[in-house]
């Protein structure tokens, strides 16, 4: 099975580069969206789901910095 | 005193350090592997500008899992002195050793130019030679200086005196205008509580002898050397 975590700022942090890509969405003519906000995507090939704490401790750790970051798990079948 | 540089793959400005240290300043020093565990007796570490492990993830991020940095961070916490410059303050803030996070510039784009700085706390191991107000200008280059820090956080950096130097004018003056990376309070660099850990984002051993452009970084240098004993 895989795993997905998701990585994105923090609703307090800025993003500037989601506000670039914004702009430029806006520019391409669609208007329909009023906040972009980007993150990172990473996927695990998994036998199951025993290891989803200390998924969670490598995305704490690693893969996301709490300071300006949070995260979320996703198993998918 | 001994000072060690530490070597990332991807550090850049090992050499540069390297040489203000021993050549201008004097002192014994030796490089540091990433993946050794000895930091041979060394009284300063020094985490080098550049790119450590291609800036993979986060800038930072990966070092701070490197064998070395597990022994600086225990060196640290026994109040051993670190200096982090530029992708080195990146690594102290990954690590903890520092608080708060480096993110891209508010602009996205790589800033390299020279930079005033405010110098706001001269009674640091890092900065007694420079006193307190002056303004002096050292060059950045860095794509991802943006210091953020929650209110909290930069109520405690501002209460305990811990920002050494934020982004300014001429005269010292901060503000927006001044900001050139969009770091809270024109942050550009920190001290832990302690005051043995500084990080900053702009390079001081890019301006620390006669040849370069200004001097202004050989009193950081200077004011290290004046801590922890004198030259070899």
């Amino acid at each position: 099975m895989k795993v997905k975590v998701f990585v994105r700022l923090k609703d307090t942090v800025l993003d500037p580069q989601g506000q670039t890509i914004l702009s430029s969405i806006n520019r391409m003519g669609y208007d329909f969206a009023s906040e972009v906000r980007m993150g990172k995507f990473f996927e695990f090939e998994v036998n199951d789901k025993s290891c989803e704490q200390d998924l969670a401790k490598i995305a704490d750790e690693l893969l996301s910095n709490p300071v300006i970051e949070e995260y979320s798990i996703e198993f998918v079948d | 005193m001994k000072a060690g540089v530490v070597v990332f793959p991807g550090s850049n400005c090992d050499h540069d350090c390297y040489h203000i240290l021993k050549h201008v300043m004097g002192v014994e020093t030796v490089f540091l592997w990433h993946k050794d565990t000895d930091l041979q007796g060394v009284d300063l570490v020094v985490l080098p500008g550049g790119f450590s492990y291609g800036d993979y993830l986060r800038c930072g991020a990966i070092a701070k899992f490197s064998p070395i940095v597990s022994k600086i961070v225990d060196f640290a916490n026994q109040g051993g002195h670190v200096l982090g410059i530029c992708n080195g303050f990146q690594v102290l803030t990954e690590t903890g050793l520092l608080p708060g996070a480096l993110m891209k510039n508010r602009d996205l784009k790589f800033i390299c130019k020279y930079s005033n700085l405010r110098v706001d706390n001269s009674d640091t191991p890092y900065s007694r030679m420079y006193a307190a107000g002056e303004v002096v200008n050292v060059p950045v280059a860095h794509m991802d200086g943006n210091y953020f820090i929650d209110a909290d956080g930069l109520a405690k950096l501002e209460d305990q005196n811990q920002i050494v130097f934020r982004y300014s004018d001429g005269n010292g003056e901060c503000n927006d205008t001044t900001n050139l990376n969009g770091s809270v309070n024109n942050i550009a660099g920190i001290v832990n509580e302690q005051g043995n850990v500084l990080g900053m984002m702009p390079h001081p051993e890019r301006c620390a002898e006669g040849v370069m452009e200004t001097r202004d970084g050989y009193f950081l240098f200077e004011s290290i050397v004046k801590s922890i004993g004198g030259a070899a």
